[in-house]
């Protein structure tokens, strides 16, 4: 298929459906309201199904009757709706059901602004709900890459049987770029006969389905929360990804950096190298599970004697990084959150400073 | 001589944990009944809300769904519209409708979600131990009122059928008791309507059943359908409220 | 070898929808292209204005503090934004509604009445592309072939209004070119 130029909010949108997923419920919330202006459009030509939710509260559950149900569902929202959300997102981990939910973070906390952010990570990565739940976070950093990790996200979220998310910030969502997009999966909900509440009739068995996450019993709430972690310690064992910028040779810094930052970031290190200052960087593309391992390895390179941890948010990730580090060299953090992206030369001057 | 008196294929064999003079047992067999007769278990879907009903799925003998405090509505509204051809039913207490589930039912009988909804009125919180409901009658004593409901700080009881059936959107919209057996056999009536309404995609549907909670009342089982009869009919008038064209 | 691109001006003035159309032309002729807009506050205040990166290898960093050239439309972009150009850039002025100049020496000012052309061809709506052909014919930056293409594109679902584009079109270029 040839490239098209798409804004991130609508190729969002449209790379679900080629994913296989018809059914969309949402609520508006600037700066992703362009994928519901999309799908209300573009789901019907394709038999699917399109709701505009009352709250973001009632969208959770609605995306968890219909996971429940065994269709493939996904919704799309922003941090404050995100939060209102988070109930429910703890409830489907918990019930084990399979849906995807894309984050296009704006500033907080609280109303903050409507500006590109990513402070919502450690809510997407370590705090997303009550209780024992995570989620598979993935982060893209251009619009190509939120398309193909939206196709990912929910065979993902069926092979664990538990939510994804698509962690962007506001300016995957706004932004226009070239988008390719790759052939329609043609897969489905595979065994979702052995737990969806789709009707007892199409079911081989017809013994009935039960989707809950009540457990009165402490052993068998107990039971559930091991399946859980199980699954958990199987995505950090089978779904990392990253990738490494400028770290063949020598570096003298590392920087660890993701979605838009990291592409500031490497501008800074194209920059930097043209007046002979090597910087590694690793763009982690899971942030759970989160790339412990190659920061690890980067940050070992016996050149480097710095790493930065490079967010817009006031150090967040940088838990992550030096729980990785394990503090046998510095870390440091650097960010912005207002929606003002730190630019090359900024991040140019924090490597000097700290590291050149 | 076959049985003329037997347990609905739509309940399953577990014993209830209700409490003694507690209706919801009689309310599950009407809406289980109503499953079968409609010959619609192998495709129905329920949604059990939180507060007493929220072992309800242990009970009924078909798919089931169970939602967070007030959600039921939201949930039924996502499985509806993604299988149509599912019969969805959710089983709320007046906490879970009336107080924290208000913007969900109130939206989802507005949209007219094809799905049917057994509201179970007892003006309390029943397994939170007592506590006061947005139905809770005026000067009623609870663990939250224990001076009686004052009406001055927290309102008039909330009349949901009421309140639902103003809304312009087609519905079928009923109250009725279970509490005597003349009331019986009319809510089962009004139970099968709301799910044949359903069945023929017609419209949302809503039955609100006044109920009893002696334990949380502080009463016996008969004073609780004497109270009920007297003081809870007397402000929740039983009848059909809103009725499709 | 990358350019930068910024449109601003009013709100209503089509300043997203010409970013968009050159983002499309770039793309169609192979460069790599991202389109980004300003979606702040400052957008329901009534100015808007966005950026154009263009490059011959995956682009880096999206936000650009000083682009290359700017197209501005009203006065208060020129303002605000003249400084920031790259030494060297093409700074297009809307001399319809922009009395003043960049005030830069080491620029190439491009001064067209948009308005007025557009007015003469018919309608006031096809200043915007009168702006954009002007400034893709001084700066070259993508064919005016590819650019012809990428409007009749745009206005696809209204074909109506293509030959005015189209004539648009032509007298930006002219326009460059005195």
């Amino acid at each position: 298929m040839a490239k098209v130029l798409m804004k991130g909010n609508e190729a969002i949108g449209e790379a679900a459906i080629r994913a296989g997923c018809l059914n969309y419920f949402a609520y508006p919330i600037t700066p992703q309201s362009e994928v519901a202006e999309y799908l209300v459009r573009r789901l019907p030509e394709v038999g699917g199904v399109f709701l505009q939710g009352e709250s973001e509260v009632a969208v959770g559950y609605m995306i968890f009757g219909a996971a429940g149900a065994g269709v493939r569902v996904f919704t799309t929202s922003s941090s404050p709706g995100i939060s209102l959300m988070s109930e429910a997102i703890s409830y489907i981990a918990a019930a084990q059901c399979p849906a995807v939910f894309v984050n296009i973070m704006r500033g907080g906390p609280g109303l903050g602004g409507i500006l590109p952010s990513q402070a919502d990570y450690l809510q997407a990565t370590k705090g997303i709900g009550h209780g024992d739940c995570r989620l598979l976070v993935m982060a893209p950093a251009s619009v190509q890459e939120a398309v193909e990790m939206v196709m990912k996200a929910f065979p993902l979220a069926e092979k664990y049987r538990n939510p994804v998310m698509i962690l962007g910030d506001g300016l995957i969502g706004q932004m226009m770029e070239p988008v390719e997009f790759p052939d329609q999966l043609k897969t489905e909900p595979s065994n979702k006969d052995a737990w969806a509440t789709n009707g007892m009739d199409h079911r081989k068995s017809k013994t009935r389905n039960l989707v809950k996450s009540l457990f009165l019993d402490p052993v068998q709430l107990n039971d559930n929360n091991l399946a859980l972690k199980a699954k958990y310690d199987r995505m950090r064992a089978e779904e990392v990804m990253s990738e490494s910028y400028n770290t063949d040779g020598d570096y003298k810094g590392l920087i660890v950096s993701y979605g838009t930052m990291s592409r500031v970031c490497r501008t800074a290190i194209d920059m930097l190298k043209t007046e002979g200052i090597d910087v590694g960087m690793i763009r982690p593309q899971t942030v759970f599970p989160f790339p412990e391992k190659a920061v690890a390895e980067a940050a070992m390179k016996p050149s480097c004697m710095h790493v930065l941890s490079i967010e817009m948010s006031m150090g967040q990730m940088i838990e992550d990084v030096e729980r990785s580090v394990k503090g046998r060299i510095p870390v440091s953090w650097y960010g912005k959150c207002g929606g003002d992206i730190p630019t090359p030369e900024e991040v140019i001057d924090v490597v000097r400073e700290r590291i050149a | 001589m076959g049985k003329t008196f037997k347990k609905p294929e739509a309940l399953s064999d577990a014993h209830t944990h209700y409490c003694p003079g507690c209706t919801h047992g009689v309310i599950h067999r009407l809406v289980a009944e109503t499953i079968d007769e409609l010959g619609i278990r192998g495709r129905t879907v329920g949604i059990a809300p939180v507060g007493c009903a929220v072992l309800a799925y242990n009970y009924f003998n078909c798919d089931f769904q169970e939602a967070a405090h007030g959600r039921a509505p939201a949930m039924a509204t996502g499985i509806k519209r993604v299988r149509p051809d599912l019969m969805v039913f959710t089983y709320q207490g007046d906490g879970d409708l009336a107080s924290i589930g208000m913007g969900e039912i109130i939206h989802a009988a507005n949209r007219g979600e094809k799905f049917t909804t057994i509201f179970v009125n007892n003006a309390i919180y029943g397994m939170t131990g007592g506590q006061m409901a947005p139905t809770t009658m005026p000067d009623q004593r609870t663990s939250t009122s224990p001076f009686g409901r004052k009406v001055e700080e927290v309102g008039m009881p909330i009349k949901m059928a009421e309140l639902l059936a103003a809304l312009q959107t087609p519905a079928y919209i009923s109250r009725q008791t279970v509490i005597k057996p003349k009331y019986i056999t009319k809510a089962k009536k009004a139970i099968k309507q709301a799910f044949t309404y359903q069945l023929e995609n017609k419209c949302f549907s809503l039955v609100e059943v006044v109920s009893t909670c002696p334990t949380n009342w502080g009463m016996t089982p008969v004073q609780a359908v004497e109270w009920t009869e007297k003081t809870l009919l007397a402000y929740y008038q039983p009848g059909d409220y809103k009725v499709p064209a | 070898m990358q350019s930068e691109i910024m449109f601003a001006g009013f709100g209503g003035q089509g300043i997203l929808l010409i970013g968009k159309v050159l983002a499309h032309a770039a793309m169609e002729e192979g460069f790599e292209v991202a389109w980004v807009p300003s979606y702040g506050p400052e957008m329901r205040g009534g100015t808007a204005y966005c950026t154009v990166v263009i490059s011959d290898r995956p682009i880096g960093s999206p936000i650009i503090k000083n682009p290359l050239h700017l197209v501005a439309m009203n006065g208060p972009s020129l303002e605000k934004f003249a400084p920031t150009v790259k030494k060297g850039g093409i700074i297009f002025i809307n001399s319809s509604l922009i009395a003043f100049g960049a005030n830069r020496d080491d620029v190439d000012e491009l001064r067209v009445p948009v308005v007025e052309i557009a007015k003469d061809l018919g309608s006031v709506k096809a200043a915007n592309i009168v702006a954009l052909s002007a400034f893709v014919a001084r700066s070259g930056i993508v064919s005016m072939e590819t650019l012809k293409q990428c409007i009749k594109e745009e206005f696809s679902k209204k074909p109506k209004l293509i030959p005015l584009n189209m004539e648009a079109v032509a007298a930006g270029e002219r326009a460059a070119r005195k």
